[in-house]
């Protein structure tokens, strides 16, 4: 699950990770939850005017300004609010600007980088920081990789005084910046255990000419499968930056991802769903979503899984893809058939069920009367649904 | 032959009386897998459909001799249950459950590494050695004993697989899935060392996914120990970036774990990749043939090898 830059500041603040003072804005105005009132209860001379959405880039998209008086806090405010925000992590498409931050303006000496994450091949948690703050840092992993230092942490101890010690030295730091940049990483891995984080990233972190370490930005992510202990993380979720079709689907606990192609998809089981669109997409068409229905694919969740697909007006055809190992076949055809009886669905159908009871799932197609494009196996599925698309 | 499980295998099923666990349990056994025991705490001294039912893993392995776990209890109770089971004496310890917090994983994976017990999953299909036995929740009926080695990180997708394989007439020594989370008790090279030691396993499956680097590094073990074939197939050549794909484990992130990378790295280690999952099988038909056309010549090849690397050592 992803939050808000202000959501984890919030967090942050709790478990004493220093960030700037700052309020959230959903109005332009001089009034309560505006950023012109927020701004003059802030104080001060300069204020940064900050897009809140699930992405990254938001600088370089035109979402974050800094301003130097009020009148000019305004008019960001006003620019931001509401503006279709591109940047390179939300797709040509953008997002649009609900929410705005307006925090103080920092006296920054320096900017650098911190995050935390799990590093799959070492089966840990991997702590890294580097002097090239406020770029991406991914360029430079790739560029400057002897720029990034890490600190693995052992799960049986935890982060240790001399490996936050070891990463603030690292980061050149001396004196109270040094000392404070401890207290910071500590503080940081604390929240990152705590909240069942997948990624904590900070990026710029910023050291003041005072000696101060704050987090300019602020990104987490949360573990789905660790939710169910984390009640006070899911209160974050907000449903406006996600897919309408996704949050629907989770409902009926289907796991569907929209994309932007025109051949629909229900499959059984992730791999094979992956799998499915990238035969779709080898046999000339492009996949118009990943739908994987899970285990016990019946009648409710054939029937709600059309009705997610067919939601998407770029849907031109449908592909069901479902091996059954324990979830019989003949039980699925008789949920597609009765799911396209009950909500009438129109666009060609190309089903394919193979396991068990495929043989009587295929006699159940084949005398219900509907029109079903039954194909033999996955390169037939594939070839018959492009094919009926270009009918 | 077969790896990790065979016929005289005794398994526990921890988890036993509930919905999936007893379900599984029933087909278990009706495959001829050695289901000797079921835990679940507070119900031991009954039995379901003629399983003795214990309190405790370690009560069931002293009354039983049960070397192997199954394990089906629900998230939250999972790494407790992999826990009890090492500290139990169970030396293979296989988990279906899917939804486990990565967190509890990272402990679990580091508390077992330097034991000799093994951890097949979580979140995966499980184990089966055709003909033999099955620890999991594969369907039995679509596999055929034979020669060469599955391992994957998917479900319905080895399904998939292994019917494209069986309907060759080419068999399966063991089927591993490994479990599409982030952190997993056994990698791919864990599985893949397994087979390459087999002397009764001749070709290898191996079937990945987006995200992470394993199949990178499965890819050059395969390059300097594997001389047998191996065919790759990857899932989610389609899958847009940050996005996670079913499996917490499915997803490429930072540029990195992308399907393209992944088959260029086993390309460079010699191993055929299917780029359709529909050509997994005949991939296999395939390499099995020109592999025993090339054998006479591989054997000196691979005395050759075998030289080289005495007179490495010995540098």
């Amino acid at each position: 699950m992803k939050i808000h830059e202000y959501q984890a500041k919030e967090i942050f603040r709790k478990f004493n990770v220093a960030v700037p003072n700052g309020k959230v804005a959903k109005k332009v105005d001089d009034v309560k939850g505006g950023a012109v009132r927020a701004a003059k209860e802030l104080g001060g001379k300069v204020w940064v005017v900050k897009a809140q959405i699930h992405a990254g880039g938001r600088g370089k998209g035109g979402g974050v300004k800094v301003a130097k008086s009020i009148p000019q806090v305004r008019k960001y405010a006003d620019e931001i609010l509401g503006m279709n925000l591109v940047t390179h992590q939300t797709g040509p498409e953008g997002k649009v600007v609900n929410r705005l931050l307006i925090e103080e303006g920092i006296n920054i000496a320096q900017e650098l980088y911190v995050g935390i994450t799990l590093d799959r091949a070492q089966s840990k948690n991997v702590f890294m920081v580097s002097t090239e703050g406020g770029v991406e840092i991914e360029k430079v992993a790739e560029e400057t990789p002897e720029k990034i230092i890490k600190e693995a942490v052992d799960p049986a101890v935890g982060l240790q005084a001399y490996q936050a010690r070891k990463l603030a030295f690292g980061l050149g730091l001396s004196g109270n910046q040094f000392k404070n940049a401890v207290k910071f990483l500590i503080n940081l891995y604390k929240v990152y255990e705590a909240t069942d984080a997948s990624i904590a990233e900070i990026n710029p972190l910023v050291v003041t000419k005072e000696g101060d370490v704050i987090a300019l930005d602020a990104k987490m992510n949360f573990d789905d499968n660790a939710l169910y202990r984390n009640k006070d993380i899911l209160k974050y979720r907000d449903f406006d930056e996600e897919e309408p079709l996704e949050i629907e689907a989770s409902k009926y606990d289907l796991n569907y991802i929209k994309l932007d192609g025109n051949v629909g998809c229900m499959v059984n089981g992730a791999g094979l769903a992956m799998a499915t669109m990238d035969i779709i997409k080898l046999a000339g068409g492009e996949p118009a979503n990943f739908l994987d229905v899970g285990g016990g694919a019946n009648k409710e969740t054939v029937a709600n899984g059309f009705k997610i697909i067919l939601s998407d007006k770029n849907v031109k055809a449908i592909l069901i893809n479902i091996f059954g190992g324990i979830v019989r076949c003949d039980r699925v055809a008789q949920g597609v058939i009765d799911a396209v009886n009950e909500i009438h669905v129109e666009l060609p159908i190309v089903v394919r069920l193979e396991g068990t009871n495929a043989v009587e799932a295929g006699v159940l197609l084949k005398n219900s009367g509907l029109n079903f494009e039954v194909a033999e196996s996955l390169e037939d599925a594939a070839q018959k649904v492009t094919s009926v698309l270009k009918k | 032959m077969s790896i990790l499980l065979d016929k005289r295998t005794k398994v526990l099923v921890q988890g036993i009386t509930g919905s999936e666990g007893s379900f599984h349990t029933q087909q278990m056994l009706e495959y001829g897998t050695k289901v000797v025991a079921g835990v679940t705490p507070g119900k031991g001294g009954t039995d379901f459909i003629g399983v003795p039912v214990f309190n405790t893993v370690e009560d069931a392995v002293k009354a039983t001799g049960a070397t192997a776990s199954a394990i089906f209890v629900p998230p939250p109770f999972a790494a407790d249950a992999i826990l009890e089971a090492a500290n139990s004496g169970i030396k293979l310890i296989i988990c279906i459950t899917e939804g486990i917090p990565a967190a509890d994983m990272v402990k679990v994976y580091h508390s077992i590494k330097n034991t000799d017990v093994r951890l097949i999953g979580p979140n995966c299909p499980g184990v089966i050695s055709p003909g033999k036995a099955k620890v999991g929740i594969m369907p039995g009926f679509i596999h055929r004993k034979g020669k060469v080695g599955v391992v994957s990180r998917s479900g319905t997708l080895t399904y998939e697989a292994v019917k494209q394989l069986s309907d060759l007439k080419i068999g399966q020594s063991t089927c591993v899935g490994i479990g599409g989370d982030p952190v997993i008790g056994s990698q791919f090279i864990d599985i893949i060392k397994l087979f390459n030691e087999d002397p009764h396993t001749e070709g290898i499956v191996m079937i990945g996914e987006i995200g992470g680097s394993a199949e990178e590094e499965a890819a050059a073990y395969i390059k300097k120990h594997v001389a047998k074939p191996v065919v790759g197939f990857i899932a989610g050549r389609t899958a847009p970036p940050g996005r996670r794909m079913g499996h917490a484990g499915a997803i490429i992130s930072g540029g990195k774990g992308t399907a393209e990378e992944k088959m260029k790295a086993m390309k460079r280690a010699g191993i055929h990749v299917a780029e359709s999952p529909a050509e997994i099988g005949s991939t296999m038909f395939e390499a099995l043939k020109s592999s025993s056309n090339k054998k006479s010549v591989k054997v000196t090849a691979k005395r050759v090898a075998a030289k080289k690397k005495i007179t490495k050592k010995k540098k």
